[in-house]
């Protein structure tokens, strides 16, 4: 199976009615890793997830991954901050995906199911998508996404709305995704979190990658003064 | 008080002894509003969907044009129709004036603009919830408004109903092009406005409540079969 890895950003930038929200930014996100993205508020964390995947339309510069873009879409997911319930039952929610793909309805269930099962919400199958609870919907998403078997994940702070232990189920699911092979980029406000799953660490500040080192350096010796202010809980702007 | 009264009871005696022109009368209404609303529903509610979903220069002016539409005259489509089947018009070969197909294609006319307005609405807004998402699995445009109008549906139904409200009351389009021949194209309306052209307001009367009964029944029906206003599945 061709990698859709690396992602060569040079130069990238994202914009909103003439407004530069991101950028220039060179990045690399290479073929294995947990990456983590931390910042202030207004950093451009979510926007530079939203770039990356697509969602945001790259206004300056170059995006390139090692296949057309097409391709590369189709091999990636996105876990939103507020999780975006479809008005099905969760059975449906988790097999849409999978129809999308031209799966046949009682395979996309049947895998449905057995998805449902692994990620602990096998007793809510028939439940009302939209009537679930936080942990259960953020859940619900993440499963949603890995079904398809994604080569790429993103995830927009996906623990901010939910408590410690829903947290901690996150936290496992992604850790055994990431074994199963799955390439994760995640942004996080939680720093305990991001030195529990972080393996590199992209610390942005006014739309910029400010620095990008392997986490234990960036927690340990930053290279900038900001990011020494952020990992000591000092406010930064 | 006294016709209301004599109307309701001659309308409820001629229900309950199944006078055959009543329920060809009551039978024939439902088969020209029912068809009319399943054609209009197939055509406005993807437009509705299509609209919300596309973005092109002159998206605005469709809307406000289709908004506009709402309101049209039943008379003024009426004519329009009637101009359309008649002899010497340019459908006139196909032989439909004063039919209940006649009547079916002004009652589409009137009600497809009500039908695609209100979904657009509805799908415009489910959109901005799901747009991110349907963007992200990457679905195709088809996809997406597949979508949309099936997790859409119960709030569609409102649409729907709405056409069908309209339909079911209309009378100034169906009088022109369906003639209320009787026996061939005389539906609830156009008996009552018939009858309450002879004086005989206590008919008229009896046959306007059970106009009324039918479209709360039916709206019933729907929603039961909708399963909508339901706590679990609002």
């Amino acid at each position: 199976m061709v990698s859709i890895l690396p992602l060569e950003m040079k130069a990238a930038t994202a914009s909103m009615r003439g407004k530069k929200l991101v950028g220039p930014v060179n990045f690399t996100l290479e073929t294995k890793g947990f990456t983590i993205v931390v910042g202030p508020n207004g950093a451009g964390k979510t926007t530079f997830l939203r770039l990356m995947h697509g969602l945001q339309r790259c206004a300056g510069g170059q995006m390139n991954w090692a296949v057309p873009a097409d391709e590369a879409q189709q091999k990636q997911a996105f876990v939103f901050q507020s999780p975006i319930m479809m008005r099905r039952s969760v059975v449906d929610s988790l097999a849409y995906p999978l129809r999308l793909r031209g799966v046949g309805k009682a395979e996309a269930r049947t895998q449905a199911r057995e998805c449902a099962a692994r990620f602990g919400i096998g007793p809510l199958l028939e439940s009302w998508a939209p009537m679930l609870s936080g942990g259960e919907k953020q859940k619900l998403s993440l499963a949603r996404a890995l079904i398809i078997k994604p080569e790429v994940l993103f995830l927009d702070e996906p623990c901010a709305n939910i408590d410690g232990r829903a947290t901690r189920e996150i936290e496992t699911l992604l850790k055994t995704a990431q074994a199963a092979g799955t390439r994760i980029v995640m942004s996080t406000h939680d720093m305990g979190q991001a030195r529990r799953l972080g393996e590199d660490i992209v610390f942005m500040l006014k739309g910029m990658v400010h620095e990008h080192s392997p986490a234990e350096m960036f927690f340990s010796t930053p290279l900038t003064a900001e990011a020494k202010a952020f990992t000591n809980g000092d406010i930064v702007e | 008080m006294d016709s209301i009264g004599q109307g309701f009871w001659d309308a409820w005696g001629l229900i309950i002894s199944l006078d055959p022109d009543l329920y060809e009368i009551i039978f024939l209404s439902l088969q020209v509003t029912v068809s009319a609303v399943i054609i209009a529903s197939v055509i406005g509610l993807p437009m509705g969907a299509w609209l919300a979903v596309n973005r092109f220069w002159s998206r605005r002016y469709v809307i406000a044009v289709l908004n506009a539409l709402m309101g049209l005259p039943p008379v003024v489509v009426g004519l329009f129709v009637y101009m359309l089947l008649s002899r010497a018009g340019p459908l006139g070969g196909f032989g439909l004036l004063f039919s209940p197909s006649a009547m079916i294609i002004a009652q589409v006319i009137i009600i497809t603009p009500l039908i695609a307005s209100i979904s657009h609405q509805t799908i415009r807004d489910l959109w901005a919830e799901y747009h991110d998402l349907l963007i992200s699995m990457n679905a195709t445009r088809t996809q997406r408004i597949t979508a949309l109008l099936w997790d859409g549906k119960r709030a569609l139904l409102t649409a729907t109903l709405a056409g069908f409200g309209r339909a079911i009351g209309e009378v100034g389009a169906i009088m022109i092009v369906g003639g209320n021949i009787e026996h061939a194209t005389r539906v609830l309306t156009t008996a009552i406005a018939l009858e309450t052209g002879k004086g005989n307001f206590a008919f008229a009367m009896g046959l306007g409540l059970v106009l009324i009964v039918l479209a709360v029944i039916i709206n019933l029906l729907i929603h039961i079969i909708g399963k909508t206003e339901r706590a679990s599945t609002w």
